[in-house]
């Protein structure tokens, strides 16, 4: 025999400061909990997003990242001549030898300079990269002074408008256009024409070629071609799971906080809530000895007030999920210390995230409720209601 | 105070809760504290370093070298006492989540450059600058991965390909943070024997005869090069390091706002507890007004039981962050060097629990104060 939900809803209107107290607490703690995740997810997310699984990345032997990376010309031509690369419309390769290169910008507001990557690209690398487009003025034109700056890094740095001019590398590069790419990380680059950049490096050497397979399927076969012959010196990676593997610091640390933190909050929420609970208990006696006298077993006693603690936990944890909202779109920066640049990214709640907040708070009403529950259900009938 | 027992026998009456309280007041200044010894170390290694030392780095950008060729111009620059330059290795170590510091640098130069931030041993300095593959540890990472003396350790290089075999030959101790005890040493040549045609120096130090000559150094450095291909910046050693804690970005305000969402929450459970011990004691309260006990005085003894609970969770708290981070090295990874509660959190914290105290405490104590007996002992059996 269960006692009705509704009986809980009403006991705990009854008390509505405390039972707001008590599920604002849970909110802050889910709020926080969520906005931690967010955050992670979101800077995971940018990195995700920059590969697609269709590409290759092909770096240097043992270069763990784009900017400690090299590839000579003539390296360059022999991959780019691999049969397993998908062709454009034009019939040619759909292959970007690319130079990587870190450079400080002048910051918007006067804030110093910013460093940023400019990768320099030929005009396949809009294919083979194909989230990238052009949202404002146009391309650079090739064999001219002019670069694409990404959408998330245009709004940080000085002289940053369509046809303003940026400098760096000792000249000067006129903006022609803004590209965005879904909110991946090559949104806070500067791209402009491979052999222009190349000077700016010193030296004859891409960082990496990044190419588009024709069947996506035979990675593994085209990568074990590349790192078996011997006139390379290369690793092939699939560029989703390499730009993945860049996050893996930064994500290592975002968790770990969010761990760290909202354990210790909930564990405050926690035993706020077995205060009020056990309150609720006490107050109580009277209508727990008359239910029990009624012929409710001590299990629904049981039942209903852990019912009572995670309903109270639950607004809580809606609550908090309301608060948490408005942070997705956020846009906020770090360094990725795998290439030393800015990466700006967005916050980015995610339905799973939510599910996670409203998990979290079921648990902490459940971890709340259960001692107190326990003390209702084992009330001496007798005693009690003399 | 001589009714201390009764708020005693208060506190008591429901230890659970007390114990409780105090608890979650005690947990949330110590995420409190923790959240702003991360703002406060950071800002700290960011004022790490000498002012009478500058940093020249190429202007394109951090990564890229500049010429050996510079070494004898700026020793030429007037203000410069001694020039050095060193190297960011970036090797890997086992695995590449044992990440450290390893600069390649040019031994004897370097050393007499940061004299005075540090101690070796002159012979195992003389041992250091003797052998070309040698090089040294800070007392810190050698017991972080349990070195000896003489070992040979093996470096993946990541920039400079190949493995590396560097032999132990000193262990040093820092005296200022700047020369880091989480970090290795070793030879610039080593690195420019192997790939001569490529490997330069990543920045140079410059140390002055005078700190008020910075800026007239830095412009004069500066514009020795602009029309080079390889311009540069230089700027003061405390710049420099203070321009790498920019780079995390806005640490400070995300530590803030998890750490007042912290506070508010605590105040809520602290608040909540107070409440609830009123509500139950309002017929006693009714009792103590009818023998004579005044307002003002049941007002008090309310607040010194919420101070008493906010107040010991503060101590707790507080006294455990103090005791656990920096006796125990934590750094996070080597992210946070030094890491350590400082006594301007401590008082903040503190200050924190008085408003706790008062927060919780005053609606209350009020409403104790304001308590009708008639009223209040009409429920009395």
């Amino acid at each position: 025999m269960k006692i009705p939900l509704i009986y809980n809803i009403r006991s705990l209107l009854r008390r509505p400061v405390s039972s707001a107290m008590t599920a604002l607490g849970v909110a802050l703690v889910v709020g926080v909990f969520i906005a931690m995740l967010a955050l992670a997810n979101g800077f995971k997310m940018a990195l995700v997003r920059t590969g697609s699984p269709d590409n290759v990345l092909v770096l240097r032997k043992g270069a763990d990242s784009e900017l400690s990376s090299g590839i000579g010309r003539d390296n360059a031509a022999i991959i780019a001549a691999l049969p397993e690369i998908a062709t454009g419309a034009d019939g040619r390769p759909l292959a970007s030898p690319e130079v990587f290169v870190p450079v400080n910008l002048a910051a918007a507001g006067g804030g110093g300079d910013r460093l940023v990557v400019a990768r320099g690209v030929t005009t396949q690398a809009f294919e083979v990269r194909h989230n990238v487009r052009i949202v404002a003025g146009r391309r650079f034109a090739p064999g001219r002074d002019e670069v694409v700056l990404g959408t998330a890094i245009a709004s940080l740095l000085a002289h940053s408008a369509v046809g303003d001019t940026i400098h760096f590398g000792g000249r000067g590069w006129m903006v022609a256009g803004h590209f965005s790419s879904g909110g991946s990380a090559f949104e806070s680059e500067v791209w402009g024409e491979n052999e222009q950049l190349m000077p700016v490096l010193r030296g004859q050497v891409y960082q990496v070629v990044a190419f588009r397979l024709a069947n996506p399927a035979l990675f593994d076969q085209t990568r074990r071609t590349l790192e078996d012959d011997p006139r390379l010196q290369v690793d092939a990676h699939r560029e989703s799971e390499f730009y993945a593997a860049q996050s893996s610091v930064l994500r290592i640390i975002l968790n770990f906080l969010a761990v760290f933190i909202t354990g210790i909050m909930a564990i405050g929420a926690v035993f706020g809530a077995v205060n009020t609970m056990y309150a609720a208990v006490a107050s109580r006696t009277d209508e727990i000895a008359v239910l029990l006298t009624l012929g409710f077993p001590p299990r629904s006693v049981l039942a209903s007030f852990l019912a009572e603690a995670a309903f109270l936990a639950l607004v809580g944890g809606l609550l908090g999920c309301l608060v948490a909202l408005p942070i997705n779109g956020i846009v906020t920066s770090t360094t990725n210390w795998s290439s030393f640049s800015q990466l700006a990214f967005q916050f980015m709640v995610t339905p799973g995230i939510l599910v996670r907040g409203v998990l979290f708070s079921l648990v902490m009403g459940v971890l709340g409720g259960f001692f107190p529950a326990r003390r209702a259900a084992r009330i001496p009938v007798v005693e009690a209601i003399r | 105070m001589r009714f201390l027992p009764l708020v005693w026998a208060n506190l008591m009456r429901h230890k659970r809760r007390t114990v409780l309280t105090t608890a979650s007041v005690a947990l949330a200044l110590f995420l409190f504290a923790s959240l702003r010894s991360v703002v406060t170390t950071l800002q700290a290694n960011g004022e790490v370093g000498s002012e009478s030392r500058m940093i020249v780095q190429s202007a394109k950008a951090i990564t890229f070298f500049l010429p050996r060729s510079y070494e004898e111009r700026l020793l030429a620059v007037p203000g410069v006492q001694a020039v050095s330059f060193a190297l960011w290795f970036n090797g890997v170590y086992r695995d590449p989540k044992d990440f450290f510091a390893q600069f390649a640098v040019d031994p004897e130069s370097y050393l007499d450059v940061y004299a005075g931030d540090y101690s070796l041993p002159p012979d195992q300095r003389a041992a250091f600058v003797r052998e070309r593959t040698a090089c040294i540890v800070g007392k810190r990472l050698m017991d972080k991965f349990g070195w000896r003396l003489g070992q040979n350790i093996t470096l993946r290089g990541t920039i400079f390909q190949g493995d590396w075999t560097l032999t132990i030959r000193g262990v040093y101790r820092e005296i200022d943070p700047i020369f880091s005890e989480d970090a290795l040493h070793f030879h610039y040549d080593m690195v420019y024997e192997r790939y001569p045609r490529w490997v330069s120096p990543g920045w140079y130090v410059l140390k002055l005869k005078d700190p008020s000559l910075a800026p007239q150094v830095a412009s004069f450095v500066d514009s020795i090069f602009k029309n080079s291909s390889d311009p540069t910046k230089t700027g003061t050693e405390r710049a420099f390091n203070a321009s790498f804690v920019t780079m995390w970005g806005n640490v400070s305000f995300l530590m803030n706002s998890i750490g007042m969402a912290v506070v508010f929450a605590i105040l809520l459970v602290a608040a909540n507890s107070m409440m609830l011990s009123a509500r139950e004691r309002i017929s006693e309260v009714g009792v103590l007004k009818t023998v004579g006990f005044g307002d003002g005085l049941l007002f008090r003894l309310v607040m010194i039981e919420a101070s008493a609970i906010a107040l010991g969770g503060a101590v707790l708290g507080l006294g455990a962050a103090k005791a656990l981070f920096r006796p125990s090295g934590f750094s996070a990874m080597g992210f946070l060097p030094g890491f350590d509660v400082t006594a301007g959190t401590l008082a903040l914290g503190l200050g924190i629990a008085v408003l706790l105290a008062l927060a919780s405490g005053l609606v209350p104590a009020l409403n104790a104060a304001r308590l009708n007996a008639v009223q209040a002992l009409r429920h009395v059996e």
